[in-house]
């Protein structure tokens, strides 16, 4: 395997595990939240043997997420030094403050988990309340160094040196914000139609179950909500990305040609020869629309960019028509919870939607995944937009394909034994919690 | 001044990294060497803490590619391999011990558990000494034409293997004073005090290792020290510090002695940062070495680094105070 492809792989696999850690990091602590207020307000105890569980799973997961993170917090290095020679001290800035972050997170969650007797309901509520607000906080700052990849800024780049380095501006560079806001929803949404679809999938077997009642409930109403802005936030995203990023726009929605009015074309498969997409439906003026605002815009297509300044189509496009696919199935799941839920509450323990409700479980993280695929892939050929190219910066160390090997063989185990792990907490939860028990 | 203030950080995100997180992996050592009846001791004694105690190697390397990104750089291209190999460590470790602790179900499978995270609280210190010492040694060398020579033999030798075991040995000696306190079982404590002895002897006959392998690896590291006087005072108040140790942990005088084995530790790091300073890697047997001071970032970025550092520990350190204090205040250990 070339170096260059066993690098970006490698990247990949590890921050799409590790992403998957920081969604639950940034949204569980508060549906754990939600769940502990309800039992200080009420005084019924399955809401707190629900944050107790839930806490369970959340110590598995940060640790994973902990040691994942690390692993990025060196392979920026690994794999990339010479991009991180020039870049680490321009977008270093919100790294170091999310190093800030990551401690009060830490500090937060060892005294929630471990602080349930020896702390005040209260004060043991705002633990929860702080580890959550430092996972925001940390995937904001780790989404604008992302962004300023995306979109640099804060320096000038002459004859291959970055000279007049201003970190503040690489910080809030034209696309943190877009990026922060859209992924700091994806985490709830991910998180809570995740949530809510394993605890729908256990209530089919045991439709009275007070307990993954409560916590469908409380996972489904952050879930749905995120949902529905999602894609609002997602249509801010697609607009910022065709100002500054076009070539990347163009091969999300497989744009192969600038024209004016441009056409939204909806799912296929982008043939980068040929120029075109197969077999997809098309909605005249739509993309004008939807990238500009305007049903008459000009969008630029690839046919702008020189061939090898292209990102993959493909994969660009078709990680794309996932993302928002997904994205809208759960606005329309979380519509009908909503409705359900203010109208007819009987209907929402039934078998039907219980099960619509467990085969969403995957599709936030799915989205997310897709997500990354679309921001990361599209950005190709390269690492620093319009700077450097993914080529030029990858480690000169000969034979990556070794240590993408071992990463992907770790994660796996990880993987397998974390399902393993949960699948025993599952099925202990009414041994250990009364109010899980059958009834 | 800038400069001073992250250098300044820098050091004590180290130290503190050593005597907390240092103590953990230390702690996995000693079980592998006291075996089972301590296990429970041991995992109380790091369940609240441990997130906490490894931000700081993470702080560290922050710094590094904000503040000094050619040190970084530098790093991870020519150590790759023991790089890598720690962070398998660090992996395996963290999950080890958490999933270990939060598993629902009690089985065969703690001993899997148990396994990989005594062999990994070896490895990771163990490859983190050696990376030290390839750093100090100077065989990393931007010229070489061959695999070995660049990726290779910067790390694997004599010198730096010596450093690794150094730093296991530190390690496992923290863990035993720390846990001395932990504990209210007098059969327990004699035997962490018998085994804070022991390893505080063999720290002095690996330290010695060190020398020796220095001399053999062509590194003279006696002659790095006359150079520094600061150095070598470190090394002598660590060496006098020695009989006081062992007197108050022969009485188990639980504060003393942590006090004095964190002091003996942060004197070890000390003499090793002065002997290097300003160089942080040896490149090219000293020729090209990387100091503090020709790998230093913009003025712009130390400026933002040093706001981030200081409001970023007046957030902490309060915080974390709060944290200590709830679960290793008198009460956790009655408990
Ligand atoms: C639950 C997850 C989720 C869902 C439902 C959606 N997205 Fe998304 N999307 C993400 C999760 C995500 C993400 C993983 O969080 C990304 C990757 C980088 C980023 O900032 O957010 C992302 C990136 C991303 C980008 C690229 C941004 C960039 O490169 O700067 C665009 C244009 C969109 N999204 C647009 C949408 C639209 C129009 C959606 C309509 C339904 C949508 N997303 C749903
Ligand atoms: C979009 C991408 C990312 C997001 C949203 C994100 C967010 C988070 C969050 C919320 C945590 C808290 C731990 C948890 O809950 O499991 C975390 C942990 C961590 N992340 Fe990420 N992260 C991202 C990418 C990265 C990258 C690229 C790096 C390294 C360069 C990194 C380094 C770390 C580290 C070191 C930790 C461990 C901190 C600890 O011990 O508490 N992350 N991340
Ligand atoms: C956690 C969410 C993220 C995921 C799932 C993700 C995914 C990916 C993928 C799929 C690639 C490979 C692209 C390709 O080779 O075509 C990649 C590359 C890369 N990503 Fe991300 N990314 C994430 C966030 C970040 C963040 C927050 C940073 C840095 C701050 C980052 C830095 C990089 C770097 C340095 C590369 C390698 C260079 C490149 O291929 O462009 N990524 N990532």
């Amino acid at each position: 395997m070339e170096d260059l492809l066993a690098a970006r792989l490698q990247m990949a696999v590890s921050l799409g595990f590790h992403i998957i850690f920081a969604c639950i990091g940034i949204a569980m602590p508060f549906l754990m939240a939600i769940a502990e207020y309800k039992w200080i307000r009420t005084g019924e105890q399955v809401y707190q043997d629900l944050a107790k569980a839930w806490s369970k799973g959340v110590a598995i997961f940060f640790a994973t997420g902990a040691v994942s993170g690390t692993v990025l917090s060196f392979e920026l290095g690994l794999l990339w030094p010479t991009f991180m020679e020039h870049a680490g001290p321009i977008f270093g800035m919100p790294f170091s403050w999310e190093g800030t972050a990551f401690f009060v997170e830490a500090i937060a969650l060892g005294l929630f988990l471990y602080g349930w007797d020896k702390l005040r309901p209260w004060v043991h509520w705002g633990t929860g309340i702080v580890v959550g607000l430092s996972g925001v906080a940390s995937g904001i700052f780790v989404v604008a160094a992302n962004a300023w990849m995306n979109s640099p800024a804060g320096f000038d780049w002459v004859n291959g040196q970055a000279i007049n380095i201003d970190p503040v501006a690489a910080m809030f560079n034209d696309a943190w914000f877009s990026q922060a806001l859209h992924m700091t929803i994806a985490a709830f949404v991910a998180t809570g139609f995740a949530a809510a679809g394993l605890h729908a999938l256990l209530l089919l077997k045991d439709r009275n179950n007070l307990f993954h009642r409560k916590a469908m409930k409380i996972a489904l109403a952050v879930g749905a909500i995120a949902a529905i802005v999602q894609p609002l936030s997602g249509d801010y995203s697609a607009k910022d990305v065709a100002e500054r990023q076009p070539a990347k726009l163009a091969a999300m929605e497989g744009h192969f040609k600038t024209s004016q009015p441009a056409p939204l074309i909806i799912g296929g498969i982008p043939d980068e020869e040929a120029e075109e997409v197969h077999y997809a439906i098309e909605i005249p003026n739509m993309l004008s629309f939807l990238a500009h605002g305007d049903f008459n815009a000009e969008v630029i297509g690839l046919d702008q960019f020189p061939r090898d300044e292209w990102p993959p189509v493909l994969i660009t496009h078709i990680a794309f028509q996932i993302m928002v696919g997904a994205g809208f199935v759960m606005m329309a799941v979380g519509m009908v919870y909503l409705y359900l839920y203010w109208k007819r509450r009987e209907v929402l323990f039934q078998r039907w939607f219980l099960w619509i409700v467990g085969l969403c479980m995957p599709l936030g993280f799915i989205a997310v995944e897709a997500g990354w695929t679309v921001t990361e892939v599209g950005r190709q050929p390269w690492i620093i937009y319009g700077i450097m190219k993914t080529k030029d910066a990858v480690s000169s160390m000969p034979g990556l394909q070794y240590p993408f090997y071992l990463f992907t063989a770790l994660y796996l185990l990880l993987t397998a034994i974390l399902i393993w792990l949960m699948r025993r907490q599952i099925i202990t939860l009414s041994e250990r919690y009364e109010s899980a028990s059958a009834n | 001044m800038l400069i001073d203030i992250v250098i300044f950080f820098l050091g004590f995100s180290i130290i503190f990294y050593v005597l907390f997180g240092g103590a953990d992996f230390g702690a996995g050592v000693l079980e592998l060497i006291s075996g089972e009846e301590d296990r429970e001791k041991i995992a109380d004694a790091i369940g609240p803490v441990w997130e906490a105690n490894h931000v700081w190697l993470i702080l560290v390397v922050v710094i590094l590619f904000m503040g000094f990104p050619k040190i970084y750089s530098t790093m991870s291209l020519y150590l790759h391999i023991p790089l890598l190999i720690m962070l398998v460590g660090i992996v395996l470790r963290g999950t080890a011990f958490t999933y270990m602790h939060y598993d629902a179900i009690k089985d065969k499978s703690n001993h899997v558990y148990n396994f990989i995270f005594k062999i990994s609280s070896v490895l990771t210190p163990l490859f983190l000494g050696v990376i030290v010492g390839a750093m100090v040694l100077g065989k990393i060398d931007p010229n070489a034409e061959t695999f070995y020579a660049a990726f290779i033999a910067p790390w694997f030798n004599l010198f730096a293997f010596s450093v690794g075991l150094f730093c296991v040995v530190l390690f496992t000696f923290l863990a035993a004073v720390y846990l001395i306190g932990e504990t209210k079982n007098e059969q327990q404590k004699s035997a962490f005090i018998k085994a804070a002895k022991r390893i505080n002897a063999s720290a002095v006959v690996v330290g010695a290792l060190v020398f020796i392998s220095a001399q053999m690896n062509d590194l003279s590291l006696l002659e790095l020290f006359y150079e520094s006087w600061l150095a070598i005072a470190a090394v002598v108040l660590a060496t006098a510090i020695l009989p006081f140790l062992w007197k108050s942990l022969h009485y188990s005088q639980i504060v003393l002695s942590r006090g004095l084995a964190a002091a003996q530790v942060i004197l070890i790091i000390l003499a090793w940062f002065w002997v290097q300073y300003p160089v942080v890697i040896n490149v090219g047997y000293g020729t090209e070495s990387l100091t503090f001071y020709n790998a230093v970032a913009p003025q712009a970025t130390m400026l933002q680094l040093v706001w981030a550092l200081v409001i970023g520990s007046c957030i902490i350190l309060p915080f974390l105070y709060f944290l200590m204090k709830t679960f290793k205040g008198k009460q956790f250990i009655d408990k």
